[in-house]
């Protein structure tokens, strides 16, 4: 089955405190290589047929993000 | 004047909603999410809470029900919006007001009475109150960081559509202490703290928070 995978991230321009702890973490970890974290969204979403990209483009644009704030992906697979 | 107040799944100051509109003067009218249509409404609160447990984005879910686009329509036809809290994400998320509330820059929720300056005084949820007036009433949230774009807020700014700021402290590393702002037309408000809150001595830090629910009705007097 088509499964279509899509991943919702904040816009660069918006500030991302999550990423930032989990960033304050690593470093209190040791992890001093790791000099920045953005915390996202992953959907996995199953699909019966052929997808129509147009159609999971505009879920992904109007419902699983929004716009305002965050960047999304879409990536096809088989599951 | 009918008032509507809409509970969501999840909605929690609904029921203060509605006692704030009856103080000010106002029927208010429940409406249920599931609600076909508004009915016989003039005006519509869309209170705080966690409709549908906030799953996904706050206020995102409810801002794609049937009644909620309902409202939406009504709204760009005139009709006063006023969106607390919950309300003001899901008018956010709805797409009639501009920008997005993200979680709190400090990551925690964060409850207090909190200080504004009414900028706008001129919108049908502000007139009763005087431009450049401060007045406190409780804020409570965890994802009420108000952002945009740059260029987005420059905009807002330059076209006066932020009614009320923070002041005494920004509870939340909203934008340029950003706490409510309003449609091109005045007629739709959202805000993060809660005027609902404040309409009684008994309860409420002030009675600064009625101001909001005479003002619609002294509009459709006006009007």
């Amino acid at each position: 089955m088509p499964r279509v995978v899509v991943d919702v991230v904040l816009k660069p321009e918006i500030s991302d405190p999550q990423g930032q702890a989990v960033l304050g973490a690593l470093g209190r970890l040791g992890h001093q290589g790791v000099t920045g974290v953005r915390q996202g969204k992953h959907f996995v979403l199953d699909v019966e047929g052929t997808p129509d990209e147009a159609e999971l483009r505009q879920i992904a644009e109007t419902l699983l993000a929004n716009p305002v704030i965050e960047d999304v992906e879409l990536h096809l697979t088989e599951s | 004047m009918r008032i509507g107040v809409v509970t969501f799944p999840g909605s929690l100051d609904d029921v203060d909603a509605a006692r704030a509109v009856r103080l000010a003067g106002g029927e208010a009218v429940p409406l249920w999410h599931a609600d076909d249509d508004l009915g016989a409404v003039d005006a519509v609160v869309l209170p705080g809470g966690f409709s549908y447990g906030d799953y996904l984005r706050a206020g995102a879910i409810a801002a794609r029900q049937p009644l909620v686009r309902a409202v939406v329509d009504r709204a760009r036809a005139g009709m006063p919006v006023l969106g607390i809290c919950n309300g003001f994400q899901v008018l956010c998320e709805a797409g009639l007001l501009p920008g997005a509330l993200t979680r709190n820059s400090h990551l925690h929720f964060r409850n207090r009475d909190q200080g504004l300056r009414v900028e706008r005084a001129d919108t049908a949820w502000t007139s009763s109150y005087a431009t450049g007036q401060t007045i406190v009433v409780p804020v409570k949230n965890g994802e009420g960081r108000y952002v945009g774009a740059d260029a987005d807020l420059d905009a807002l700014e330059g076209e006066g559509r932020v009614v009320v700021r923070y002041v005494g402290g920004n509870p939340n590393g909203s934008s340029r202490d950003i706490a409510g702002v309003t449609s091109a037309d005045g007629r739709v408000v959202g805000l993060m703290p809660h005027p609902e809150h404040a309409v009684e001595d008994l309860t409420g830090p002030s009675t600064d928070g009625l101001g909001f629910f005479t003002s619609v009705l002294q509009g459709a007097v006006s009007a």
